[in-house]
């Protein structure tokens, strides 16, 4: 059975739908939807906290969006962009409190160590999966409930910090591994990170022999294999760096906005990016235009936190409604 | 005379601008074999299929039983009592071999009683003399016995007519008789059978009456008794059977290139174990493989290839050691490779044309990228070179006609000038034409002197071109003969048991 | 280790292990009929928060459980649609679903934060090893496990309905030829694992927390998904590795009972991490017995 013609609705429309519905929850619940929309636009558009907060998150977005497309390019899923961040974060934070370096020494080994802990926690999903013993979709999701403990582990035991004991976080690390910020807002450094990193994957996609190859891998990697590419290699760099891109967003949300470990590293940006990277559908550039878009529905998730008293997760509707409208009734839904 | 169970009148298919079917009158009756003879594209399947309620006539009527019948669809023939048994058998792997036959059952309770259902199946297969382990999975019988489930199948769906389509193809000579005495059985049991098929032993030995297409039409229905091999093919070929190539110019052989040594492998979930090959192939010579499907031959081209690893014996190339080499170092010493599935194995649907000749090749790189220049130029020389017409080279892959995607990856892999070729049923699924051309290029890449590892079902295609035979049997060597000695009967007989040839002597 | 050790956590199991085992015969169900569903985890939240909801409303943990199944239901609806008639891609509907359970179960059940839960009624069967208070906490839901999990293996082996869906699961084209209808197998089996996978969300509830919280069911829902490949699709198999999967769980809360000084977090990473390491050892044997369409949306004509 096909559904009805009229039901092929461009991404927009699909945005436009899930708006709908999640407004028609909304309302159901006793809440008021269009003020909470009318609330959002204003904190977003008028306001310079809210609109400077856009970018905050669009940087971690586009970051963990990266950690699904890269692999997603040799036909890996990578669900894991979550676990990936905490690691990335955990290590940025050892290294920032331990290395024994100082000035942008300091800073590069921070951003190398949360390169490096994300890189390592995709790896052994990816070895799992080359050795064929079990699907990276399950065991990237498994660790994403490891990750968070190993970081709770750290602050509530060796590297507590004495100066509160309510609320467990690392000691602060070293104002020379801190990433700059642009000054009296939260806009960090991490978001040319971001972009450097996305412009970087486009030309590789794009331009190289290596994004054909991996094009080329993702679609038929029997194929692949028996025209002599290595892909056994692809598969596993191609997921180290995914999960190094992830790594490097939980590095920022440390280095550049807390100064420190905290257990709450991550507002779910690793399952956000997930989405991010499967509307933009292979289509490297179109991250940015659906990091932003859940940029505005993370703000959503603020002003409902605050004017409507619902929990934060409760946005996690929205996000499901938008894609389970481009699932069920995007002109693209049978070929995704 | 007795009303025929279906019977087909004035069928009007066409596709396109294509007539595919004009058939004044087909029928089959009870207790009888209709043979549907021709050859490929004759428009034999097209007929069945719409016997079968896959295709809607244009015009024209199916009478079933004397009832005039419209078929929306294959469940609505079987409902009718037509069943077809394809050569991609309708069958689930995994499960045994009574819940196949009982999946098909339409009068399956909701909750079956196991010990009525296997007595009623058993003795359904002992009246026809099919003899089938009821309880194994049906992934691991023989394909022979797995056709005879699907016959089994059909006769317990209650069907009344069953086509069968090519059902020898899958078989070694030996097993047809096999075959042969069942469909014996259900037309004695008063079973209405069609056969199709184009090979007019078969027609001759097994039917009752005998039908010949010819590009869509029906240009003769016989009583088998009273046909002659002559006017059969008068029939089929209209008086000009087809030219048998002229043999091949005599060929230099030349030095040792390939040569496997006590070659085994571990095979895997679906694959044929090889068993201590021992096998050389010299530059210039064609060595052709003869098998029934899944006796070792995909296997034997995975390892030629590199893509699968002897795990005893050794594989040496041009005198050196290459049994630990990958797929890519094999290629990049000259090995081309031509698969039975040239879109799931040689090349990538997403991709163009181009890319796809570009795909792994070092030659064409240029900087981080390639230059598309050469591959262009590259491509258009490699399909002028093997004299097909070419597709655009912008096209994706997946576009492309099956038949295209064969002569793409035929072109990739001669163009590169390889050493040695291992060509898995290369003209399979090719009209005459495009078989031919591709027969021609190999010979013409082996005088050049490359040497060619040629696995093909029609053993007739390896006579002609090939310098030598060897026959696979579960991935063991099972015979080898050389030119001069070719025999359907002596490499039939060590396809099927490796001490039928001093039987037959 | 003492006996008293060994029967508390034996006994804590069975709590921790009931849940499991409902979502893993529900997602048995779908993967037989060739689907697989990431979003178990959301279904289970779904059902923990309407259960949640409707026992506190109303005062009946009966009521709630009814709530928890109807819920179940009721979410896995969209991914159903999108799975079984869209052809989209399952890892993708399945992490959709995910986040709607994550969002919907917050919305639901954030009225009832801190509230009282009525527990599901149950009898305490003292366990015969040991001394002490160790006993097993038996509900209806637990009680009722051992049925459900025969009734699932017989639905799937002895019926013809099973033997349908799992020649859907297996070879859709030579199912659709046998002329079994697809769709509604599918969503069969779904609509049931989607109850399944509520109950086990209701049991967290009614039956182990007795209050609500966001994110209460803690990853069970992939725990679930992994104890399915480990038992090889089997219901039987299920059973055993619920327990086994549920020891694990338990034996945190027993060893930090025990007073054994090991870090509640690095506790808290062992389901995960048996998981992880068991998967090798049901991959290879698994992949054998695994629906050979599992995961492939169906794009034949029907």
């Amino acid at each position: 059975m096909r559904a009805p013609r009229w039901l092929d609705l461009p991404p927009a429309g699909a945005a436009v739908l899930a708006l709908a519905l999640f407004g028609a929850i909304l309302a159901a619940a006793g809440k008021h939807p269009l003020q909470a929309y009318y609330d959002t636009a204003t904190y977003v558009l008028a306001s310079r906290q809210g609109f400077t907060e856009l970018f905050v998150r669009m940087g971690p977005l586009v970051m963990t969006a990266l950690a699904v497309a890269i692999p997603a390019r040799v036909g890996l899923f990578n669900v894991g962009g979550e676990g990936q961040l905490y690691m990335g974060a955990l290590f940025a934070t050892g290294a920032a409190l331990y290395a024994p370096l100082n000035g942008p020494l300091l800073l590069a080994a921070t951003i190398l160590a949360g390169f490096a802990g994300g890189a390592l926690w995709a790896l052994v999903p990816a070895l799992m999966r080359i050795a064929g013993v079990a699907n990276e979709a399950i065991t990237t999701l498994l660790l994403n409930y490891v990750a968070p403990l190993a970081v709770a582990y750290q602050i509530f035991g060796p590297w507590r910090s004495p100066e509160s004991s309510s609320y467990p976080q690392s000691h602060r690390i070293a104002e020379a591994a801190r990433l700059p910020s642009l000054p009296t807002t939260r806009v960090h450094a991490g978001l040319a990170i971001a972009a450097a990193c996305l412009a970087l994957c486009v030309y590789v996609f794009n331009r190289t022999r290596w994004g054909l190859e991996m094009r080329a891998i993702g679609a038929n990697r029997l194929a692949a294999a028996h025209l002599g590419l290595p892909v056994r290699t692809y598969l596993v760099v191609a997921m180290a760096l995914g999960g190094g891109a992830a790594g490097l967003a939980g590095m920022a949300e440390v280095s550049a906005i807390q100064g420190r470990l905290v257990s709450e590293v991550s507002p779910g940006y690793g399952y956000m990016g997930f989405l991010v990277a499967w509307l933009a559908a292979g289509n490297v550039s179109r991250i940015v235009s659906m990091a932003l878009l859940f940029a505005v529905i993370s703000a959503v998730g603020d002003v409902l936190q605050i004017t409507q008293r619902v929990p934060y997760a409760v946005v996690n509707i929205l996000m499901a409604a938008i894609l389970f409208s481009v699932l069920c009734v995007g002109p693209g839904a049978r070929r995704r | 005379m007795a009303v025929p169970l279906i019977e087909a009148r004035n069928i009007l298919k066409r596709f396109g601008d294509l007539v595919a079917n004009e058939v004044e009158s087909f029928d089959v009756r009870t207790g009888e074999v209709h043979a549907l003879l021709g050859e490929n594209g004759a428009g034999k399947t097209t007929l069945s299929k719409i016997l079968y309620g896959f295709y809607r006539p244009d015009a024209g009527e199916i009478r079933v039983a004397g009832t005039n019948v419209s078929f929306a669809s294959p469940a609505d023939a079987r409902a009718a009592g037509i069943g077809m048994v394809f050569q991609e058998f309708s069958l689930v792997p995994a499960l045994s071999v009574l819940d196949n036959v009982a999946l098909f059952m339409p009068d399956l309770p909701r909750v079956p009683d196991r010990r009525a259902l296997r007595v009623r199946i058993a003795t359904a297969a002992k009246a026809l003399g099919l003899e089938l382990p009821l309880d194994a999975p049906v992934a691991a019988l023989p394909v022979a016995a797995q056709q005879k489930v699907e016959i089994l199948k059909q006769v317990l769906a209650g069907m009344r007519v069953i086509l069968l389509d090519e059902p020898t193809k899958v078989l070694a000579p030996q097993e047809c008789s096999g075959l042969f005495a069942t469909v014996a059985s259900l037309r004695a049991a008063g079973y209405g059978i069609v056969l199709i098929t184009h090979k007019l032993h078969e027609a001759l030995a097994a039917a009752d009456r005998i039908s010949v297409m010819r590009k869509g039409r029906m240009t003769a229905t016989l009583a088998a008794r009273a046909a002659t091999r002559e006017a059969l093919l008068a029939v089929m070929f209209e008086g000009s059977p087809p030219q048998s190539a002229a043999a091949p110019a005599a060929q230099a052989i030349g030095a040792p290139l390939l040569q496997l040594d006590r070659v085994s492998t571990s095979g895997g979930a679906h694959a044929t174990p090889l068993q201590g090959i021992d096998l050389g192939l010299r530059e210039g010579e064609i060595l052709g493989v003869a098998g029934i499907a899944g006796s070792g031959q995909r296997e034997l081209g995975a390892l030629v290839a590199g893509h699968e690893r002897p795990r005893r014996g050794r594989k040496l190339f041009r005198g050196g050691d290459a049994s630990r080499w990958t797929a890519g170092r094999m290629r990049r010493a000259g090995v081309g490779f031509v698969p039975e599935n040239p879109l799931e194995a040689a090349c990538v649907g997403e991709l163009s044309v181009a890319e796809n000749f570009a795909l792994g090749e070092r030659r064409y790189a240029s900087g981080l990228g390639f230059n598309w220049t050469r591959v262009h130029d590259d491509a258009e020389a490699a399909f002028a070179r093997l004299g097909v017409a070419r597709p655009s080279l912008n096209a994706p892959v997946r576009t492309l006609s099956g038949g295209n995607v064969q002569r793409v990856v035929m072109a990739r892999e001669l163009g590169r000038a390889p050493r040695l070729v291992v060509a898995i049923y290369p003209t399979r699924g090719l009209d005459a034409r495009s078989a031919q051309a591709v027969r021609d290029a190999l010979r013409a890449r082996a005088s050049e002197g490359a040497a060619v590892l040629l696995m093909s079902e029609e053993l007739e295609e390896l006579f002609e071109l090939a310098d030598r035979v060897v026959v696979l049997r579960s991935g063991m060597l099972a015979g080898e003969f050389s030119r001069g000695s070719y025999s359907i009967e002596a490499v039939g007989a060590a396809m099927v048991q490796s001490d039928a040839r001093t039987a037959l002597a | 280790m003492t006996w008293t050790l060994v029967a508390a956590t034996l006994a804590a199991s069975v709590a921790a292990g009931t849940s499991l085992l409902y979502a893993a015969l529900g997602e048995t169900l779908g993967e037989r009929a060739g689907i697989i569903n990431l979003g178990v985890e959301g279904v289970m939240l779904v059902g923990a928060a309407c259960a949640c909801a409707v026992a506190s409303s109303t005062g009946s943990p009966y009521l709630g459980m009814l709530a928890g199944a109807v819920a179940g239901v009721v979410a896995s609806a969209p991914f159903a649609y999108a799975v079984v008639d869209r052809a989209a891609n399952q890892l993708a509907s399945g992490l959709s679903l995910l986040f709607l359970g994550f969002g919907a179960s917050a919305l639901i059940g954030n009225p009832f934060v801190g509230a009282l839960i009525p527990p599901l009624p149950s009898v305490s069967l003292r366990m015969p090893l040991g001394e002490g208070a160790a006993a097993v906490r038996v509900d209806f839901l637990v009680a009722a496990a051992l049925p459900l999990a025969g009734l699932v293996a017989w639905l799937l082996m002895g019926t013809r309905w099973g033997l349908r869906l799992r020649a859907v699961g297996e070879n859709p084209v030579a199912a659709f030829a046998a002329g079994c209808n697809r769709r509604r197998l599918q969503y069969e089996a779904l609509a049931i694992a989607g109850m399944l996978s509520g109950l086990a969300g209701a049991h967290v509830a009614l039956g182990v927390a007795y209050t609500w919280a966001e994110f209460m069911t803690g990853g069970r829902g992939f725990i679930a998904i992994a104890l399915v490949m480990f038992a090889r699709w089997n219901a039987w198999w299920a059973v055993a590795g619920a327990l086994l999967f549920g020891a694990a769980e338990a034996a945190q809360l027993q060893l930090q009972a025990g007073g054994v000084d090991v870090s509640p977090f690095l506790m808290n990473m062992a389901p995960y991490l048996l998981t992880l390491a068991l998967l090798p050892f049901t991959g290879k044997a698994g992949r054998l017995a695994a629906p050979a369409a599992l995961g492939r949306p169906y794009r034949g004509v029907e």
